[in-house]
């Protein structure tokens, strides 16, 4: 693919269905829909009218008037961008008239404009220069005089620079911050000559509230905002459209490259799920690729406390198949296991969850969704009858009520965050279930019409008590129930929630939340519409995750709020492929496409393909496996792409059960914190440097495209293959694609998917097979895919994790817009500038209690653990809450989180720790001792030279 | 810190509580279903060594769906 800008109609399309009308445009005929503007349609007959305020991305918005044409029957020179296609209009978009209004309007332009074109950053990619050679422009007749040329450039962001000096105030920045990306940072200042682009109350755009989406990059048609990346590397010489590695959102990019340097990610306009937007991790965090302490040839030790040995590939891979054939021999084929990633293509995951199946002849595999989404998995499946969101992401487009339930989307989920806010600004009607006032309670041109404040523990408590009020005021949709879910089912829970100890008023004591505002809240779902519930980790990392998405999905069911457009249960999925981890088979109880590996026809079918017997018997799962270890009897463990010593609960339980084995295999970028406990590290690639796909949180299979050469050697599909078939299997995969038609052999929801059809769609939303060769933006359309949709008793069973005189505060734990879960990544870029330190935030009320002030540190102890990390004292958390985030090794949140675990699968309570807060000097223990351990862990064995020969 | 028969313990009657409002028949069957479903057969075998044992610590529900579950065992290795 070489590199050709994405092409600009200049206007975006028309929503919706519109009577088609025919105009003629410079002769040639155009047929558009209605309202469509003039530029676009001109574009669309193959025609380009010259432009500057005006871009496909932006509504129109005609104030650089370079656009006019003429049109006849009407006076003057209407701007093309603003004007709708008429019927039978005839469009004239150069004549001696235009030509020279146009002239004379560039030559305003480039008037007060530098002329330093050749060395300018833009230059070969301005529209600006463009534009000047379109019209024809020759020369500029005014001298001397004002000029904004002096203004200095604003280069506090990281990652681009604010050039005023080279603007030419056409608002797109502008309207791209706010109706792109919803946060409405920029401004035009003054007046006249006068006007200038303005971030925040006239401050740099660091200090601002730009949230650094690049939108307002992206946007501008002049260097006036441009990436550093351009400024010191040049402009690309070719493109490569490929998939984002963070969040579950899946925002596919135009890696734009030179050579094999990548030079700046640009969102891709075509991309289904972000639609050209992106936020500041996908556009700008990439860097880590290319950091210094990305680890690049494999390392061995006999023993933790050794230093690493540098080794070569084949003798790191030997060694390993070596120490799990030894410990199998020795301790049992079932002390081994491995954990596939989240973080990690389709396929390498699909290969780990063979290898451990094929290779090593047993189902200890888990995932990382372990301790976030597994929850979903469970609930979705036993309700629904598939363990997957139900809707696209278009669809928040035809919501009328939007439910956002322990998520924290424009930090967790920027993207999709922007295009909701575009929703609610539209007009949708919102309500926020959360402990915390998130971004989303009250942000600009959004407020929630309803804040549900409860206290962390009572999802089910709060849930149950609006189906209360949707069955006692006979708010549910009895037709929908009759006709696609189980009645007898919903009368027993109907019955249920009806109970007069379920409802608001008798639940507000333990849930903290007004019955009066839960009633409206509840009336409003039920009744206002289309209702699209949005939820995340504040769902499923409690002790009933699995009982709250149950009764998330009770909910709809009965208020008809699935199967259509608008509506649905949307699981936000924390990591970049959380969902197709757990698609491919990586739980130890299941296959691909989610199938129980004790039924007898599903692992045949894999023992015929793999030539070899399968377990019918579940494996352990993470925490199980971590027992096990510390009961003496799970010796061996290989990790791909996951830091379980950071991201799981309870690190000193964690701490030990690594300790306990005899090799543990780390294969990932960097030495992370649970390859202090490793004995093997093999270096890993990054998503820059593989071919394989991604599937998003909308079930959306797309490509991840190979735009450099692995760093470390191989791509991690590969290396798991070497594994493999040092373990004696005969793997011969040349590419992942063939892995790709392997799994669609094997996975029914998986059978229409192939390299050839992703890249003939785009993309494809499973399932994808004959029933729907196009795929399926939303399930459960004429009927659940279980059959009849299963309403399921949801008893609210109060966590044992309590609260009392020692640990009266209970903490939350989430993340941060600029940081990505254990900021394995997102630590190694210029993001720390934003959230340089985990951060514990307390009300004030709280906070005065302790005599802790803001900026102070603070001791944060459970019945876990204790860590010390710096207070903000802010009433975003509710009296009795404390919140953190955990992207940082040195404060290890989860030294403090507890064991207590979600009864159906064993994710963790991530959201509900009973702790302490009081003033600190100094480290816990653990930190210090932690810091000590790390540093030894990290010696690597110094080369003596000579010593090969 | 729990010991491993503890910990099994706690996580049969959490399971068996959260089944609870479901009717102790029904939540005897499905809290069996469950443990058969997704515990591996080592912790399974532990579970059924409790209770055997005499099952201390584990809820009646608890006890009961275990009691089922070895009955399920026999009826397999009898079949």
């Amino acid at each position: 693919m070489g590199f050709d800008a994405e092409p600009d109609l200049g206007a975006p399309p028309v929503r919706g269905e519109a009577p088609m009308v025919i105009a003629t445009i410079d002769g040639r005929p155009v047929t558009v829909p209605a309202g469509t503007s003039v530029m676009r349609a001109a574009a669309l007959a193959g025609g380009s009218i010259p432009k500057l305020c005006a871009t496909d991305s932006l509504q129109p918005f005609g104030s650089c008037r370079l656009c006019l044409v003429e049109i006849e029957g009407r006076a003057g020179y209407p701007a093309s961008c603003t004007t709708p296609v008429a019927d039978g209009m005839v469009v004239h978009t150069q004549t001696e008239r235009l030509k020279t209004l146009r002239k004379g309007v560039m030559e305003l332009y480039i008037s007060d404009h530098p002329l330093d074109c050749l060395t300018c950053a833009a230059n070969g990619d301005c529209e600006l220069q463009d534009m000047a050679g379109a019209v024809g422009l020759r020369e500029v007749r005014y001298g001397e005089g004002a000029s904004h040329g002096a203004l200095p450039c604003d280069d506090s962001n990281p990652y681009f620079d604010f050039d005023p000096s080279k603007c030419i105030v056409c608002s797109r920045c502008v309207r791209a911050c706010d109706e792109v990306q919803g946060t409405f940072a920029l401004t035009i200042g003054g007046r006249g000559f006068g006007s200038k682009v303005m971030a925040s109350q006239d401050q740099d755009f660091l200090s601002s509230e730009c949230v650094s989406c690049g939108a307002c990059v992206q946007a501008c048609p002049t260097a006036t905002l441009t990436e550093k990346s351009v400024i010191e590397i040049g402009t690309p010489e070719r493109a490569v459209v490929t998939t984002c590695a963070y969040c579950g959102v899946g925002c596919t990019f135009r890696a734009e490259m030179r050579g094999e340097e990548l030079v700046r990610m640009v969102p891709w306009k075509e991309g289904k799920a972000n639609h050209g937007h992106s936020c500041v991790k996908g556009r700008f965090a990439w860097g880590y690729a290319n950091h210094a302490e990305r680890i690049l040839e494999p390392m061995i030790r006999a023993s933790t406390a050794d230093p690493w040995r540098v080794v070569s590939w084949d003798e790191a891979i030997a060694h390993t198949a070596a120490e799990f054939r030894r410990i199998q021999a020795r301790y049992g084929a079932a002390a081994v296991g491995g954990i596939t990633s989240s973080r990690c293509t389709n396929e390498e995951t699909f290969l780990v969850q063979k290898l451990i199946r094929q290779g090593f002849g047993v189902n200890n595999v888990d995932t990382c969704a372990r301790v976030c989404h597994s929850p979903t998995g469970y609930g979705l499946k036993t309700t629904f009858g598939t363990s997957a969101g139900t809707q696209d992401f278009d669809s928040v487009e035809a919501a009328d009520v939007i439910v956002v339930i322990g998520a924290n989307p424009t930090d967790g989920h920027p993207v999709f965050a922007s295009r909701m806010k575009r929703r609610l600004r539209q007009g949708a009607k919102l309500i926020v279930i959360d402990p915390r006032r998130i971004d989303l309670v009250r942000s600009p041109h959004v407020e929630a019409a309803h804040h549900l404040p409860l206290r962390p523990g009572t999802n089910v408590a709060v849930l149950t008590a609006m189906a209360h009020v949707i069955v006692t005021e006979g708010l549910a949709n009895e037709a929908y129930v009759r006709e696609r879910c189980d009645w007898d089912e919903f009368q027993d829970w109907a019955a249920f929630v009806a109970e007069p100890s379920r409802s608001p008023e008798a639940t507000e004591p333990l849930t903290g939340v007004p019955a009066q505002t839960l009633r409206a809240a509840a009336r409003l779902y039920a009744t206002g519409g289309n209702a699209a519930i949005y939820y995340g980790l504040g769902v499923t990392e409690h002790s009933q995750g699995s009982s709250t998405v149950m009764a998330i999905a009770n909910l709809a069911m009965a208020t008809g709020n699935i199967g259509r457009e608008g509506v649905g249960v949307n699981p936000l999925r924390g990591q970049n492929n959380v969902q197709g981890a757990c698609d491919m088979g990586s739980f130890p109880h299941e296959f691909s496409g989610y199938r129980h590996v004790s039924d007898d026809a599903v692992r045949g079918q894999f023992e015929a393909a793999w030539g070899a017997t399968l377990s019918a018997e579940p494996g352990l799962r993470i925490p199980n496996m971590l027992d096990a270890a510390v009961d003496g009897i799970f010796k061996a463990l290989f990790i791909q792409g996951e830091d379980i010593l950071q991201s799981d609960p309870n690190t000193h339980h964690v701490a030990e059960g690594l300790a306990a084995m005899e090799c543990v295999v780390v294969h990932d970028l960097f030495l992370n914190e649970t390859a202090s406990y490793a004995h093997v590290f093999l270096p890993g690639s990054t998503f820059l440097e593989k071919d394989g796909t991604f599937t998003n949180a909308e079930r959306r299979i797309q490509r991840v495209r190979k735009v450099m050469s692995p760093r470390n050697g191989f791509a991690d599909w590969e290396i798991v293959q070497l594994l493999a078939n040092a373990l004696g299997l005969d793997w011969r995969y040349e590419h992942p694609s063939q892995v790709m038609d392997e799994i669609a052999r094997l996975t029914p929801t998986f059978a229409g998917v192939s390299y050839a059809g992703l890249d003939a769609h785009g993309s494809l939303q499973w399932p994808a097979n004959a029933a729907a060769p196009e795929g399926t933006p939303v399930m459960h359309v004429d009927h659940f895919v279980r059959g009849k949709g299963r309403f399921v008793v949801t008893d609210y069973v109060p966590t044992d994790e309590k609260t009392g005189p020692r640990f009266p505060l209970l903490l939350t734990t989430g993340r941060i817009l600029s940081q990505y879960n254990v900021g394995a990544q997102t630590r190694r870029t210029d993001n720390v500038v934003w959230h340089p330190e985990d951060l514990l935030e307390i009300h004030p009320h709280d906070a005065e209690q302790r005599g802790v002030r803001d900026g102070g540190w603070v001791s944060l102890k459970s019945r876990a653990g204790e860590t010390t990390l710096r207070a903000t004292v802010t009433d975003r958390v509710a009296p009795g809450v404390v919140y953190t985030t955990f992207h940082h090794p040195q404060t290890q949140a989860n030294v403090v989180t507890t064991d207590y675990s979600d009864w159906a699968t064993n994710c963790p309570e991530y959201k509900v720790t009973a702790v302490q807060v009081s003033p600190s000097n100094g480290p816990s223990d653990w930190q210090t001792a932690y810091r000590q351990l790390t540093e030894a862990s990290r010696r690597v064995e110094a080369e003596i030279p000579g010593a090969a020969e | 810190m729990m010991s491993p028969a503890e910990r099994l313990i706690y996580m049969a009657n959490q399971i068996a509580r959260n089944f609870e409002a479901q009717g102790p028949a029904t939540a005897a069957q499905a809290t069996a279903d469950h443990i058969a479903l997704f515990w591996d057969p080592r912790m399974r075998a532990h579970i059924l060594e409790i209770l055997a044992a005499g099952g201390d610590g584990l809820s009646p529900l608890a006890a009961e769906a275990v009691r089922l579950l070895h009955a399920r065992q026999g009826a397999a290795r009898a079949g």
